[in-house]
């Protein structure tokens, strides 16, 4: 939007003046920006160190990986890695269940929180309070929590679910062993975890927009949904179209705790409940194939990169104010 | 006609908000009243939400044998302190360099930190470079280190930062006091609502964290609350799948109880749950999310 403008307009700020018109000089401009620099640098060097260098390890994909070898001393055995993933069956089913989980979570996350966020602006101060304690108590807990309560609700013939389910006279279930139950399970878990969150931030984003929208709209005789539909909304686009090119970009990536804890690792399940990460996390820990986890993390990455890239282009042709880039 | 429509309105989102607010709160309630309920009711006929006769036998079996439950207390309290502290600065110095429009490498900065957002190695590469390379398994330091930077809390705090004016800077630069002097004598007194919700979140990333325990500690001396709680429960399952196979030699009567258990959960989530509320007042204010383009 702005980001060509805001650097004219820096040079024309006091403090920068001073160097005279025209362009300053390369090693000028770094003094005066040195100190700057030097508060970011510790943040600079932990990314490079925890999220750049660990790109050079993406070689591993192409190795047969050894430990005691290293990244650089194992033997390279091209494909092999990746041959061995896509041809099993495995490939398919990770892959079509994080994208499906995946699309489902944001979906289903988007509309809600935003009805939540729109019924919270109706609200008077103090109760915007109580509500949002409830709305974000579950975000708060981690996942080895949320199993262990999902369990006081699934376990065979103890839990709470378990035991209204045959009150209705339905036929017992054993859940951790029905692959078919748990598409259902992991939305609903997935929203009660993690929608608070998702409205805290919508809401924010509605109380930021400038009060004199609604009271020329008010002036004009709108009512309520229409002032939703015509002011709300499209103000809070730009926010709901960053959230989701970082969501989409996220596809390709399962939040690992959910699929791991909640389902209990059940091998029963894994049709319906094994994801990527999952899959990575038993590939590289209990079956020790680094070469083929890293494959397939190499996979899971570009796939992603590829889809924030495509969302990006589609959102800028439609309107390039809500580009992230 | 106005009045009325506003007033439909509030009692609709009352009675909507109420039904989710009661969703939201019940599961965790459950898990509450199973912990105070007594275990022979509840093997008897499974976990009801109104304990059929309250007990504290559940927590009693817990305290009965405290020390490795107060090590994983120990160590979570630890990590989570250093780890907010650190974390919570290191967030707080690169996003107020990022909001500070005059900065010339401004945005190449953002796009530093956005970036990795948007790609990165996945777990085979950090794995291997945390263990092979940093030397960092089984060590506390591979707790706290690898969470520091969340680059969506940096995004946070730069939102917050972004509508800080800049006359504030500037008038504390005319007055002689250096970059280093404003961030942290003015900057940072003046941004406590993002400050408070930013290592809030911070907080919980290393409370709630089983991640780091489960890749990387095998030692017991470091096994933080949330391993322990996810190992407990693994120690269970395994004597439930095997307790025909196990001949007399193990008691199963003796194993962490299904109270027993749910008091454990409890005893993993409480503290935080407590200190949550206290921030509330800053969460609106503190959770703008910055945006990633200038």
């Amino acid at each position: 939007m702005y980001n060509m403008k805001s650097e004219t307009i820096a040079s024309g700020k006091p403090g920068i003046s001073a160097d005279g018109p025209g362009k300053p000089k390369r090693k000028g401009h770094f003094r005066r920006n040195k100190d700057l620099f030097i508060l970011s640098l510790p943040a600079l060097i932990f990314k490079l160190v925890f999220n750049y260098l660990p790109l050079i390890g993406l070689i591993v994909a192409f190795k047969k990986f050894r430990f005691d070898k290293g990244i650089f001393g194992s033997e390279w055995n091209g494909f092999d890695n990746f041959r061995f993933f896509f041809v099993s069956d495995n490939a398919w089913r990770v892959t079509r269940n994080t994208v499906m989980y995946n699309g489902g979570f944001i979906i289903i996350t988007l509309v809600c929180a935003l009805i939540l966020a729109l019924l919270l602006n109706e609200m008077s101060g103090r109760a915007v309070k109580v509500y949002q304690s409830a709305l974000f108590l579950p975000y708060f807990l981690s996942w080895v929590v949320v199993g262990y309560i999902v369990l006081a609700f699934l376990e065979q013939d103890r839990g709470l679910l378990d035991h209204v389910w045959r009150l209705l006279g339905q036929e017992p279930v054993s859940w951790y062993q029905e692959a078919g139950k748990w598409p259902y399970i992991l939305n609903a878990v997935n929203l009660w975890k993690t929608v608070g969150f998702s409205t805290l931030v919508y809401y924010a984003g509605i109380i930021g927009i400038d009060p004199s929208y609604y009271e020329a709209a008010k002036i004009d005789g709108a009512n309520r949904l229409q002032m939703i539909r015509k002011i709300t909304l499209p103000l809070l686009m730009p926010l709901i179209v960053v959230l989701l090119i970082v969501a989409i970009g996220g596809m390709f990536r399962a939040d690992f705790g959910l699929f791991y804890f909640i389902p209990n690792n059940s091998s029963f399940l894994y049709s319906t409940t094994d994801v990527i990460d999952t899959y990575v996390f038993r590939a590289l820990r209990t079956v020790g194939d680094v070469g083929m986890s890293a494959a397939v993390g190499l996979y899971q990455s570009l796939v992603g990169f590829v889809l924030v890239v495509a969302a990006n282009t589609i959102i800028k042709k439609t309107n390039s104010d809500h580009a992230l880039w | 006609m106005r009045k009325k429509e506003r007033s439909i309105a509030r009692l609709l989102s009352h009675a909507v908000l109420v039904v989710v607010a009661a969703v939201m709160i019940y599961p965790l309630l459950l898990v509450v009243s199973i912990s105070f309920s007594e275990e022979a009711a509840v093997v008897k006929n499974g976990y009801r939400f109104i304990p059929e006769q309250f007990s504290l036998d559940g927590y009693a079996a817990v305290f009965k044998n405290p020390g490795i439950l107060l090590n994983a207390y120990s160590i979570t309290i630890l990590v989570t302190i250093l780890g907010t502290a650190a974390g919570l600065l290191l967030t707080a110095m690169i996003a107020y360099v990022m909001s500070r429009k005059e900065y010339r490498y401004r945005k190449a900065t953002t796009l530093f930190v956005v970036f990795t957002m948007l790609f990165n190695g996945g777990l085979v590469p950090f794995y291997i470079l945390i263990v092979k390379y940093l030397h960092l398994k089984d060590t506390l330091w591979v707790l706290i280190i690898p969470y520091l930077i969340n680059p969506f809390y940096v995004m946070i705090m730069k939102g917050f930062l972004d509508r800080m004016p800049a006359e504030v800077i500037e008038s504390a630069k005319i007055d002689g006091a250096s970059e280093y002097r404003a961030f942290f004598t003015i900057v940072l007194p003046l941004s406590t609502p993002a400050l408070a919700t930013v290592g809030l979140f911070i907080s919980f990333i290393y409370w709630n964290d089983w991640w780091l325990g489960l890749l990387f500690i095998d030692q017991d001396r470091l096994v933080p609350l949330q391993l322990l709680l996810y190992r407990t429960m693994n120690t269970i399952e395994f004597y439930a799948v095997n307790s025909q196979h196990l001949s007399g030699s193990v008691d199963v009567t003796k194993f962490p109880s299904l109270t027993t258990r749910m008091a454990l959960a409890v005893l993993g989530a409480g503290p935080m749950l407590f200190i949550f509320p206290f921030f509330q007042r800053y969460f609106v204010k503190g959770l703008t999310v910055g945006s990633l383009k200038e």
